[in-house]
C-alpha cells in the first residue's frame, strides 16, 4: 500500500514546525529522510501516526491507501497505528517497558488487533523473533528486555513492530544508538524485511553513509521543507540544492 | 610490553602498561573490563581509542584519571605513578589530567553558573592571569555566558563549557570519554577538531576515546582500537585507516557505511561481544573471526603492535 504525504504543515502555537512536506512511500521501497535535528524529520513520523505532541495541528493530506490518516477520528486512527502503520524508534532501551517479558510486549497488540489467542499469538512471536534473528527465540520470548545487547533489543522492537503485519514501517534513527558492526546487521535485516515483506519503510536518518546503504529514495529536508528528494545514487553524487552538498561536505568520512 | 609504534622524538606524558582493571559485584562474576592493556601518550600527540560499547575503553580512561582502582599493572603521568582519587587533596602533580565526560547534561552542575565552575578549574590550575571568560572565547562561545546556568545551552555549546573547564586546569594531558557521542552528528566533528586544536595548541597530550572510527580518523595521530579488554592493534592513523591489519580492526572498518549512494549494505560481523567475565580462550576475537586458525583457539597473542598470529614479530 502506498502512503503518499502531500503539504503537510504542523504548528506549534503561532510556529511552524513543518511547512509543506511532501512524500511518497512505496511497497518494498525505503525511503530515507535526512537533515539535521531540528528540520522536522522525526515531526514527518510521527504525524503519519498521529502522535504529534499535545497542542502541535496537523494540516494537508496523509493518505494511506484511499483513506485520509489527518481526518481520521482517534478510533479509527487506533486501528491503524501498530497495526496497518508501525514504528521503531532510535533507543530500544527506552522505547521497550522494561518490566514486562518482551513475549507480552510482542503478543499484546496481535491480540488486540489480529484478535488471535494467547496460543496463537505466542506461536506467531516465537516466529517473528526467529525472523529477526533472535537465537533461541523459543526460550529467549519469556525474558526481559535487560538480559539482550543493544542490537538484540533493536531486533525485538522490530519484531514487536512486525507483528500485526504493517504496510508502512516508520523508522526513526532506527541504528543511531547502536555500534557500527550493530548497525550493520540491523540495516541488512531492515532491508531484508522491506524486500521481502513488500513493506513502505520511511527511515529517518540523520546520517547519509546508512542513508546510501538502505534506502532507494532520499529526501532531504531543511528547517521544515523538503529541500530536494530523488533516487539514492543522484542525490548523494550529484546533489542539487545547496544545502543537500553542504550536508555532503560536512561529512567525516572519505571525499570522493 | 612497551608501545611499539609510539613515536619517539617526544618525551611521553603518560604510559599504561599491562593495565588490568576488574570489576567486583557481590554476587556476580568478576569481570575484567581491562585485561592487560598497554598504551602510550606524548606531549602535543592525539591518541585515538576505540572499540565497540563495552570493550573497556571508558574503563580504562577512567583508571588512568584515579576514578577506578587498578588490579595490577602500571599508569605513569609525568614520572609519576597515578593513584586512586581518595578523599584527600589529589597529588597535584597529578591534576594536569584532566577529563571531559560523555554526557554534558550530567557532569556540568545545574545549579551553579557557568563561569563558576570554569572557575574551579583556574584554581586548580593555579592560573591567576584568565578568566572564566577568556576560557569561553577560546572554546568559541560569547564572553558573557559565564553568568549563565547550563540549562541555557545546547548539547554541543554544554560540552564546549565542560572542555572549557577542564583546559582551565592547565593540563598536560587532555581525556575525552566520548566527548561528543551524545552531540548531534553536525556538532560531532566540530567539537572533536576544537578539542584536538585546543589540547596540540597548548602542547598537551590528547586521548580521545569514541566508537566511531570515521571521527576519531580526523583529529588523531594514532589509533588503538580495543576489543574485550584488550589493545588489539596499535597504529599511525592513516596505516590504520589505510591498511588495516587485525581482523577486527577491518571488521569496523568495514561496517562504516560509505555515503557513496551506491546502496552497498555494509559487511556485518557475525556475533556479540563475549561476556568479559567469561573470555574464550585464546584469542579473544576467535569466535568472531573470519580467519581464525587453531592456534588462535589456544593461545593468547600477547605481542603488538597488532595482537594477531598473522602479524606475530619475527
Amino acid at each position: 500500500m502506498t502512503l503518499t504525504i502531500s503539504g503537510l504543515k504542523v504548528a506549534v502555537g503561532d510556529r511552524e514546525i513543518l511547512r509543506g512536506v511532501d512524500l511518497d512511500l512505496q511497497p518494498g521501497r525505503v525511503h530515507g529522510l535526512a537533515g539535521e535535528s531540528g528540520s522536522g524529520k522525526t515531526m514527518t513520523g510521527l504525524a503519519v501516526l498521529g502522535l504529534l505532541p499535545h497542542g502541535a495541528k496537523a494540516t494537508g493530506r496523509i493518505t494511506l491507501g484511499e483513506r485520509d490518516l489527518l481526518g481520521m477520528s482517534a478510533k479509527e486512527l487506533n486501528k491503524i497505528r501498530g497495526g496497518e502503520v508501525a514504528m521503531v524508534f532510535q533507543d530500544p532501551a527506552t522505547s521497550m517497558h522494561p518490566m514486562l517479558t518482551i513475549g507480552r510486549q510482542l503478543t499484546e497488540h496481535m491480540r488486540h488487533h489480529l484478535g488471535l489467542g494467547r496460543k496463537e499469538a505466542r506461536a506467531r512471536a516465537i516466529e517473528l523473533l526467529g525472523q529477526v534473528r533472535i537465537p533461541g527465540a523459543a526460550s529467549a520470548i519469556d525474558r526481559y528486555p535487560h538480559q539482550f545487547s543493544g542490537g538484540m533489543r533493536q531486533r525485538i522492537a522490530i519484531a514487536i513492530a512486525l507483528a500485526c503485519s504493517p504496510k508502512v514501517l516508520i523508522a526513526d534513527e532506527p541504528t543511531t544508538a547502536l555500534d557500527v558492526t550493530v548497525q550493520a546487521g540491523v540495516l541488512r535485516l531492515l532491508r531484508g524485511l522491506c524486500d521481502d515483506l513488500g513493506l513502505a519503510v520511511l527511515l529517518v536518518t540523520h546520517d547519509l553513509g546508512v542513508m546510501s546503504a538502505v534506502a532507494d529514495e532520499v529526501s532531504v529536508m531543511k528547517e521544515g521543507l523538503v529541500v530536494e528528494t530523488g533516487p539514492r545514487g543522484r542525490v548523494l553524487r550529484d546533489p542539487e540544492h545547496p544545502y543537500t552538498r553542504a550536508l555532503l561536505d560536512s561529512l567525516p568520512g572519505e571525499k570522493a | 610490553m612497551t608501545d611499539p609504534t609510539a613515536v619517539t622524538e617526544r618525551a611521553t606524558l603518560l604510559s599504561v602498561d599491562d593495565l588490568v582493571v576488574e570489576h567486583r559485584t557481590p554476587g556476580r562474576p568478576l569481570v575484567r573490563a581491562v585485561a592487560g592493556a598497554s598504551l602510550s601518550v606524548a606531549e602535543g600527540e592525539v591518541v585515538g581509542l576505540v572499540g565497540e560499547s563495552g570493550c573497556g575503553k571508558s574503563t580504562l580512561a577512567r583508571a588512568v584519571c584515579g576514578l577506578n582502582p587498578v588490579t595490577s599493572g602500571s599508569i605513569t603521568f609525568g614520572g609519576h605513578p597515578v593513584t586512586p582519587l581518595g578523599l584527600r587533596r589529589r597529588n597535584p602533580a597529578l591534576s594536569g589530567i584532566q577529563m571531559v565526560f560523555q554526557d554534558p547534561y550530567s557532569s556540568l552542575n545545574p545549579r551553579r553558573r557557568v563561569g563558576a565552575q570554569i572557575a574551579d578549574g583556574l584554581r586548580t590550575g593555579r592560573d591567576t592571569t584568565s578568566s572564566p571568560a577568556d576560557l569561553l572565547e577560546r572554546v568559541g562561545l560569547p564572553r558573557d555566558f559565564a553568568g549563565r546556568h547550563p540549562h541555557e545551552f545546547s548539547g554541543g555549546q554544554r560540552q564546549r563549557i565542560a572542555i572549557a573547564r577542564a583546559l582551565a586546569a592547565r593540563p598536560s594531558l587532555l581525556i575525552g570519554d566520548e566527548p561528543i557521542s551524545a552531540l548531534d552528528a553536525s556538532a560531532q566533528a566540530q567539537v572533536a577538531r576544537l578539542m584536538r586544536d585546543l589540547a596540540v595548541s597548548s602542547g598537551a597530550g590528547l586521548l580521545f576515546i569514541s566508537h566511531d572510527l570515521s571521527v576519531v580518523r580526523l583529529i588523531a595521530d594514532r589509533i588503538a582500537v580495543m576489543y574485550l579488554g584488550k589493545i588489539v592493534e596499535v597504529g599511525r592513523t592513516e596505516e590504520v585507516w589505510n591498511d588495516p591489519r587485525h581482523p577486527y580492526t577491518r571488521a569496523l572498518l568495514g561496517a562504516i557505511p560509505a555515503p557513496d549512494g551506491a546502496g552497498v549494505l555494509p559487511a556485518e560481523l557475525p556475533g556479540d561481544v563475549p561476556d568479559p567475565a567469561a573470555p574464550p580462550p585464546g584469542c579473544r576475537f576467535h569466535p568472531r573471526c573470519p580467519v581464525a586458525m587453531d592456534v588462535c583457539r589456544e593461545r593468547e597473542p600477547d605481542f603488538g603492535p597488532v595482537a594477531c598470529w598473522l602479524h606475530e614479530p619475527a
